[in-house]
């Protein structure tokens, strides 16, 4: 049915564009072309100044609705330390930015309705000006200059990885995503705080890393359901992906990074802000009671208006951007930041992953597949190497 | 001395027959509706496997429209499970199939490998066959010849040669539309190993397989016109038609065809390389995968590197697609304004410095892939230089109105409209260019937004702003002037009222290439703004519709076009008859006195290329 009434609409659709065309030009012979033309031009002219004006209506009045559901704003500023400077960064461009599409798009519009064809009036013979040449070609230069420093400034700060002497001091925390279709695999390095090797042909139903049970490394590391990291702590995600390309994405935190097979890579972040204080920030009233960010205070579940308001459920998301099949838009996982104290007492309550799925089974496989798995490491050795140095540079 | 007066003689009487030969053929093009010359005498050879470039040009235009439909009608369908995902789509099953999962409650959602399919095949589909060869492969094919005065392209075979390797690609990837596996679903860019292995996604399979080979003739058919287009402009230029000389469009489309020729085989090596990959059991791109319950033996390849190749040849391509739609915008301006185009030279060097630009920022696609952040520096830097010609670009069309007497057919309208989204798009890309905000703006809707508007509406515009104003060099006909008016206030609204507000949706993180945005907090909640970007984009397409009915009615019913040049114009392709035949102009070839922007020159409303210099006149740039 509503295939028929879509092609019944199309039908009629072409028969009246038919019409109106075959209408205008016999309206236009009838009242001679050059009137009609000198109308239609006119016309014309005037739609380019209504169009302006409700455009910059439309831009500048659509993100001033949209600053509080957006990120960089309000409530919604950089959970991390780097994500500040970024942030700026985007502030800053978009001044720049922002006052070049307003004055271009006026001058543009409006010349071509000021300078629209009219009776007794001429073109001006213009063909260049090289001073003016050179203005607009140094303005941008300097401005782009300008947001380049500021820019590289920010982006080897942002994606510097962790220093020797942190690494020394052991002052941050090493956990792993590996992204696969369609899930995140978290690991957290345990009470050792060092991730154990892998090896992607040891790979099978209960071992999902491919985790070499000979590394003591390994012994220790946990693979809970969600991240949880201490706030004011720097942060090492290596990222790596068991099959296709994936992208460890937390808007919040403005971190984003590929997960590439055979190649792992990493993201440094602190991040400065716990998940209550960021429910505490969108929740926030005004000196008279009043909600700052009123979109935060509808119910969090359209349907219940019982349900609490929308800032109390707020958490922080790991999404995967970079297409990876089917099931792309399905990799959440939840990311908790807390307290030291919360976190240590979180950390204390996780099992180790081998004592729950590993060590239970049966003991005779258990040796059976270490035997298998040091032959099979004595080949791939060279790849294991590689696969580490890859994690070092990175 | 008697000897050589002979052969003086001699040599006056066989020009005088070849003369009257020539005449005598045109008269037998006359009475036969003035079909080129004789070795066009069938149907088959003057409309099918014609080697005329202004047949070329129209088989390139309608192919193309035919995959801006295609493309358009795919992006409605995803448009639709995207804004609508909690109405039923069980109506599209009879046409769609399979692919419209319908529950026990008779609910139809679209399935997310076809969603995938159709997000790739929109991609694919419209930069390459209708970006690239509807609006390049038209409008060079067309204008390069008649605005140089040329009788032809150097080589009118490779120029068919040319259309009919798209046409194959063209029907290689519509045969993959059917496929039981569905077409390639794994985006354009088609990154392995999604793209290299049958087990991450269906359209991996036979889908890709037919996807490669389309690309492969596709590459041939870029080369072949590129090649043709680079020797016309260089060897074939009629007297007088020094380089600083050509009109804008020419210039754009020759940057264009060095910009083709040098990068697409990069994209087939690329292709190649996969193809080794999937069949052959080399390693290029892949290493240590587990995939689909087992470990694959690939070892010690680098995903990356396809990355760099394919956008080594995918960067230059978005400079491919916009140029001549800078090219064209310029031309129509100018003639329309009645003015010569501000700062032609600047212009020209402009077109040069993006050209050579695009060759050294293409990792600026790469920031978030894993390469090493150091690399991004030199990309950054490269990437906000072009920055720099694109503003004098738009400030010299924006100078171009000031002081002009305009007309506002619509291929001026569309004009002004490209450059107001060039300035929009254009604003957005130095967010993106800037590695440190492509942190978080990377793969979300804000990079949807950008290139859509930048380089798909922007070109579009151009597009048909070329189309309108060559109608009548095409056709002998007018398009539809309030059809086009309507077309085009209907397109500039909707374009904007689809694009703009995917700013706001990746502002706030949205990933792109999502089926659903159900699964996420910070991304479901634009539920009303999908919808209304939905509505949008059906409106647009429904405005397309106008400008469909209007070309194809005014190709036979059109006002017909009563003198030669219509606009008063300066350039060539205005001196050549109408419907001129094969071989463009029936005397001699014209020569050329001065550059193409003379407009209201000393008073006067245009001065054509051909007409000399007059005393003491120099020239104008």
């Amino acid at each position: 049915m509503t295939a028929l009434v879509i092609i019944l609409t199309v039908v009629l659709a072409i028969v009246v564009t038919v019409q109106i065309g075959r209408l205008s030009e016999l309206a236009a012979k009838i009242r001679g072309e050059q009137e009609s033309e000198a109308d239609s031009n006119k016309r014309n002219a005037y739609g380019m100044m209504v169009f302006m004006v409700l455009f910059l209506i439309f831009t500048i009045g659509s993100s001033i609705y949209y600053k509080n559901s957006i990120l960089w704003y309000g409530p919604h500023v950089s959970a991390s330390e780097h994500g500040s400077a970024l942030d700026k960064t985007f502030n800053v461009t978009l001044f720049f930015t922002g006052i070049v599409f307003v004055l271009t798009q006026i001058l543009l519009f409006w010349y071509a309705y000021k300078y629209r064809k009219q009776e007794g009036k001429k073109a001006l013979f213009i063909s260049h000006d090289n001073r003016l040449e050179v203005i607009w070609t140094a303005i941008p230069a300097v401005v782009m200059t300008f947001l380049v420093v500021s820019g590289l400034d920010t982006w080897n700060t942002a994606m510097a990885d962790i220093s020797p002497s942190e690494v020394a001091g052991k002052d941050y925390i090493e956990i792993e995503a590996t992204g696969m279709q369609f899930a995140w695999l978290l690991r957290h390095p345990g009470k050792d705080n060092l991730l154990g090797t892998r090896n992607y042909q040891l790979i099978d139903g209960t071992n999902q890393l491919g985790q070499d049970w000979t590394d003591e490394k390994n012994l220790d590391d946990i693979m809970p359901d969600r991240i949880v990291l201490p706030v004011g702590k720097k942060v090492r995600v290596r990222i790596t992906s068991r099959d296709v390309l994936h992208n460890f994405d937390l808007p919040h935190f403005r971190v984003k990074m590929d997960a590439v097979p055979g190649m792992p890579t990493y993201f440094v972040f602190t991040p400065t802000v716990t998940t209550e204080q960021y429910r505490k920030n969108l929740g926030e009233l005004d000196k008279d009671g009043e909600p700052m960010y009123p979109e935060w205070h509808t119910p969090s579940d359209p349907e219940d208006l019982t349900s609490p308001p929308r800032w109390k459920e707020f958490v922080y998301e790991l999404a995967c951007a970079e297409l990876c099949g089917n099931g792309h838009y399905s990799m959440r996982r939840i990311v908790e930041v807390v307290s030291q104290e919360e976190y240590d007492r979180w950390l204390a309550e996780q099992t180790p992953y081998y004592e729950t799925s590993i060590k239970k089974a049966d003991p005779v496989i258990i040796e059976e597949e270490v035997t298998t798995e040091v032959e099979m490491l004595t080949e791939n050795d060279a790849a294991v190497t590689e696969e580490v140095d890859a994690g070092a540079r990175n | 001395m008697a000897n050589q007066d002979n052969s003086h003689l001699e040599e006056a009487v066989l020009e005088h027959q070849a003369g009257t030969h020539e005449q005598g053929d045109h008269g037998h093009d006359d009475h036969d509706d003035h079909h080129g010359d004789k070795y066009q005498s069938n149907f088959i050879t003057h409309y099918i496997f014609s080697q005329d470039h202004k047949i070329i040009a129209r088989q390139f235009l309608i192919t193309g429209m035919f995959w801006a439909v295609i493309g358009a009608l795919m992006s409605l369908v995803f448009r639709l499970q995207l804004g609508f995902p909690e109405e039923s789509l069980a109506w599209l099953q009879p046409v769609l199939g399979k692919w419209i999962v319908v529950n026990e409650i008779g609910m139809g959602t679209l399935d997310p490998d076809f969603y995938y399919a159709l997000v790739t095949m929109h991609g694919t589909i419209l930069v390459f066959f209708v970006l690239t060869a509807g609006l390049s492969g038209t409008f060079s094919n067309l204008l390069i010849p008649l605005q140089i005065g040329a009788r032809d392209m150097a080589s009118p075979l490779l120029n068919m040669l040319s259309y009919w390797f798209f046409f194959i690609a063209g029907a290689i990837m519509f045969a993959s539309l059917f496929l039981s596996t569905g077409p390639f679903s794994g985006g354009w860019t088609a990154y392995p190993p999604l793209s290299a292995l049958p087990q991450a996604s269906s359209g991996s399979g036979a889908g890709m397989t037919l996807w490669l080979m389309s690309m492969v003739f596709f590459i041939v058919s870029v080369l072949l016109g590129g090649i043709n287009y680079i020797t016309t402009v260089l060897n074939m230029r009629t007297k007088g038609m020094s380089m600083w000389r050509l009109p804008l469009t020419i210039w754009a489309f020759f940057v264009t065809a060095i910009l083709g020729l040098l990068s697409f085989p990069v994209l087939a090596s690329a292709s190649f390389l996969l193809m080794f990959d999937r069949n052959l059991g080399t390693s290029f791109f892949l290493s240590e995968i587990f995939i689909g319950g087992e470990a694959l033996e690939y070892a010690g390849g680098s995903p990356i590197l396809y990355q760099h190749l394919f956008w080594f040849l995918g960067h230059p391509e978005v400079y491919i697609i916009i140029l001549p739609a800078m090219g064209i915008v310029s031309e129509v301006m100018s003639v329309h304004a009645r003015k010569p185009v501000f700062g032609y030279k600047a212009m020209v060097f402009s077109i040069m410095a993006i050209g050579f630009l695009s060759f050294i920022v293409w990792a600026h696609h790469m920031f978030m892939s894993g390469v090493n952040p150091f690399i991004s520096n030199i990309f950054v830097i490269f990437t906000l230089i072009i920055a720099v010609p694109s503003a004098v670009k738009v400030f010299n069309w924006i100078a171009t109105l000031y002081g002009g007497s305009i007309r506002f057919y619509t291929s001026m309208l569309y004009s002004i409209g490209f450059v107001s989204m060039f300035i929009s798009g254009g604003l957005t890309g130095i967010f993106l260019g800037n590695s440190a905000i492509d942190i978080q703006m990377h793969d979300t809707y804000f990079v949807v937004a950008h290139f859509h508007i930048v380089m798909g509406v922007a070109a579009f515009f151009g597009m048909f702003a070329g189309i309108y104003h060559w109608f009548p060099r095409m056709f002998g006909r007018f398009m539809n002037e309030t059809l086009g008016k309507i077309h085009f206030w209907g397109t500039l609204i909707g374009a904007y009222a689809v694009f703009w507000p995917m700013h706001y949706l990746g502002l706030a993180g949205v990933p792109r290439r999502y089926y659903s945005f159900a699964s996420f907090d910070f991304a479901g909640q634009f539920g009303m703004m999908n919808k209304f970007i939905t509505i949008a984009a059906i409106l647009t397409f429904a405005f397309q519709i106008l400008f469909i009915v209007n070309f194809f009615y005014s190709i036979y019913r059109g006002r017909k076009q009563k003198t030669m040049n219509p606009y008063g114009a300066t350039t060539l392709e205005w001196t050549a008859p109408i419907n001129a035949g094969h071989g463009n102009w029936e005397g001699d070839i014209p020569e050329v006195h001065r550059w193409a922007y003379d407009y209201g020159k000393d008073g006067e409303d245009f001065i054509a290329q051909v007409t000399p210099l007059r005393e003491n006149e120099t020239e104008s740039h």
